[in-house]
């Protein structure tokens, strides 16, 4: 599991994070490492805050505590120009999809490139007319993003997301809300797309099936950290109780189906709770 | 009793961070230099959503404001036999205060509110995101030119506004009630100033511009990004700068004319 | 093309803010230019100015050719001092004109009546900073009835 000669593109270490001083942490002495090239996905229960770990590393947040760098550049201490230049080489696949909705699909696609290259107009169609070659949307240059269905909506942007070929690509839960078909083009999608551009993915998501196909190293977070992490044959043959809930979807266990609440029977038959929750009435 | 206490500070300190927040955002978006050949399409752009498309409730307000004045100015003034100085009231209330002031209010429903939903909707969309992933400042690229179309824009509608408003002053006083058409116009320009009324009436609809425009913007891009979000955001818009306008102009009148 | 159509109907807009202002400018506000373009001040003493203030029109015959700008009071005895501002096309006073505070109308505003004086070999043209001697008050409404009711009691 760990192999010295690997390279790595994303870095976290001991990284502390909660959305405002003295608020709920989301996380906390949170360790990761991303392999350049490789597929890694970050799998967790909903509201364990993949999202922001993503945001975490775009540098739209700040941690409280800990270095988060990217290819060797501490992100939170960048100056806001230097991390808009170190931008230019991630990009992030969101999860609704973000296009501009007053734009149509090719000018969605040819806007990175119009903002930061000074290609002419006949380069730039070239280059976005590959890009949405590649994600299957070229007839579908001329529609406006309220035209496309969720599925293409999503390769729309993931065409977006690869018009500046960066060396990171943060995949925000991309599987939620589509059909078997549009999931199985997505998946295939970002397995090609890593495959042929030599791009590092980091795929965030609770799909765990379709994500075990393609991940080369997995992540599972819970409890404000890391709670396992390896290849998807080495988690899938885990014992760790946690491990083995979440990737067999299993409805009770050390994750708790109910929110933290008073006993039932109590509070059905009109039983004042005691001790902690009787200080707040 | 403390509480109460408490609640207040709370209060007053809520209030000037946001304050310093909507001012950090403006300075943020508006300092830098500008790329005109990217910034000028957007700002065009904007000039039409924000003063183009609002032409029309400026003129027809506008009108029927100048209309109203006219038939009450007259019946009034018809009273002490001064129907002929009905030119001067017209001119005076449009220029010196309804025209900015009313501009300012409509422009703030019209276009104040959409610019508020449109970047709240823009921000719930996770698009402010996606651009500043994309190494795009959303402040340059999306704030700036808004702010500047609306900078510009409502100055020239309170103009219109006044101008339309005289109009619809004149059609009523002159063509219906009969005031003599001489007298409007003479009264009129004896008693309007270049510095006095038009020009300060100028200068009170750059502020309620910048205001205004600064408020929407300051709601859209701060507002919780759901859908209660944006209704509430997109509604203190519309209070919060109407407020404003009315309590700056009156600030600005005791400056002015005072 | 779009964007095309954006251009004009911005330009288009622009151009009827142009408008409108030039409208207000020329139809609704005081256009006798007398203020701005070259203008030359005359100053002139009276007893009382009644209710005259800056910027208040300078008539000749009912004709504006300058306005007041300043309003003052000099020398030992506190005489108010009115400073006028006449446009420079109107540059052949002589010093033996007049100046009174009339009143437009029974509640209109006050301005001040400059009465050309005659020009002969022997008298000057008015200059700049040059003072005019011969001036007429304010007609204060309290001493026309005190001096009506006083000439009553005469008779």
């Amino acid at each position: 599991m760990s192999d010295h000669t690997v390279d790595y593109l994303v870095e976290l270490q001991g990284v502390d994070f909660a959305h405002a001083h003295g608020a709920h942490p989301v996380y906390r002495d949170l360790n990761m490492q991303v392999p350049r090239g490789k597929i890694t996905a970050v799998l967790g229960p909903s509201g364990v805050g993949k999202t922001t770990l993503l945001r975490l590393i775009g540098g739209q947040l700040k941690p409280q505590q800990g270095q988060i760098t990217f290819a060797g550049h501490n992100i939170p201490s960048l100056s806001r120009s230097a991390l808009y230049q170190l931008r230019t080489r991630m990009s992030m696949l969101f999860q609704s999809g973000a296009l501009f909705s007053d734009m149509s699909v090719f000018d969605n696609i040819a806007f990175p490139l119009r903002e930061h290259s000074r290609l002419s107009e006949e380069i730039i169609e070239t280059v976005v007319l590959m890009k949405l070659e590649a994600v299957g949307l070229r007839g579908a240059r001329h529609l406006m993003p309220s035209e496309l269905s969720g599925g293409m909506a999503r390769r729309a942007a993931l065409a977006r997301s690869i018009a500046l070929d960066p060396e990171l690509i943060m995949y925000d839960e991309p599987f939620a809300g589509q059909d078997p078909i549009s999931m199985g083009v997505i998946i295939k999608l970002i397995k090609s797309l890593n495959e042929s551009l030599g791009l590092t993915s980091i795929i965030v998501t609770h799909d765990v099936q379709e994500v075990m196909t393609i991940a080369d190293y997995v992540f599972i977070m819970a409890n404000k950290t890391v709670v396992g992490s390896g290849t998807p044959a080495e988690l899938l043959a885990s014992s760790d109780p946690l491990v083995h809930q979440f990737l067999h979807g299993e409805a009770d266990g050390p994750v708790r189906f109910h929110y933290p609440a008073a006993d039932l029977s109590n509070e059905l038959l009109g039983i004042q709770p005691t001790g902690t929750e009787a200080k707040h009435v | 009793m403390f509480d109460r206490i408490a609640a207040l500070g709370k209060t007053v300190l809520d209030t000037v961070a946001g304050a310093g927040a909507a001012l950090i955002m403006l300075v943020r978006a508006l300092i830098g230099r500008p790329n005109l050949r990217k910034s000028w399409p957007l700002l065009m752009q904007q000039m039409y959503s924000l003063g183009v498309l609002s032409l029309l409730i400026i003129i027809i307000s506008g009108l029927f404001i100048g209309m109203v004045l006219g038939l009450q100015g007259y019946t009034i003034l018809v009273d002490f036999g001064a129907e002929q100085s009905l030119g001067q009231m017209v001119a005076l209330s449009l220029l010196r205060e309804l025209g900015p002031v009313v501009t300012a209010l409509l422009f703030a429903g019209r276009a104040g509110s959409a610019l508020t939903a449109e970047i709240g909707l823009m921000k719930a969309t996770e698009q402010l995101s996606s651009l500043e992933m994309m190494a795009v400042d959303p402040l340059r690229r999306v704030v700036s030119p808004r702010f500047w179309a609306g900078f510009y824009s409502m100055p020239i509608l309170a103009t219109i506004f006044s101008a339309v408003g005289i109009y619809g002053g004149y059609l009523v006083g002159v063509q219906w009630l009969g005031v003599d058409d001489g007298a409007f116009w003479s009264v009129m320009q004896s008693s309007v100033e270049w510095q006095e009324d038009i020009l300060n009436g100028l200068i009170k609809s750059i502020v309620f511009a910048f205001v205004v425009t600064w408020i929407a913007l300051y709601k859209g891009y701060n507002c919780t990004p759901t859908s209660v979000g944006i209704s509430r955001a997109t509604t203190s818009t519309v209070v919060t700068a109407s407020l404003a306008v009315l309590g700056l102009d009156f600030v600005l009148t005791a400056l002015m004319f005072g | 093309m779009e964007s095309r159509n954006t251009h004009l109907a911005v330009g288009m807009f622009v151009i009827l803010g142009i408008v409108a202002m030039l409208f207000l400018g020329l139809r609704a506000a005081n256009t006798s230019a007398v203020t701005t373009g070259e203008t030359y001040k005359i100053f002139a003493k009276f007893d009382n100015i009644g209710g005259l203030k800056e910027r208040s029109p300078v008539k000749v015959g009912g004709v504006v050719v300058g306005r007041v700008s300043a309003i003052s009071l000099d020398g030992a005895y506190y005489e108010p001092l009115v400073e006028m501002t006449i446009s420079k096309r109107y540059s052949e006073f002589s010093d033996t004109s007049s100046v009174s505070i009339l009143t437009s109308g029974l509640l209109g505003e006050q301005y001040i009546g400059l009465n050309p004086g005659f020009i002969d070999d022997t008298v000057e043209m008015l200059g700049d900073g040059d003072f005019i001697y011969d001036t007429k008050s304010a007609l204060v409404l309290e001493d026309l009835i005190g001096q009506f009711l006083f000439g009553q009691g005469n008779d």
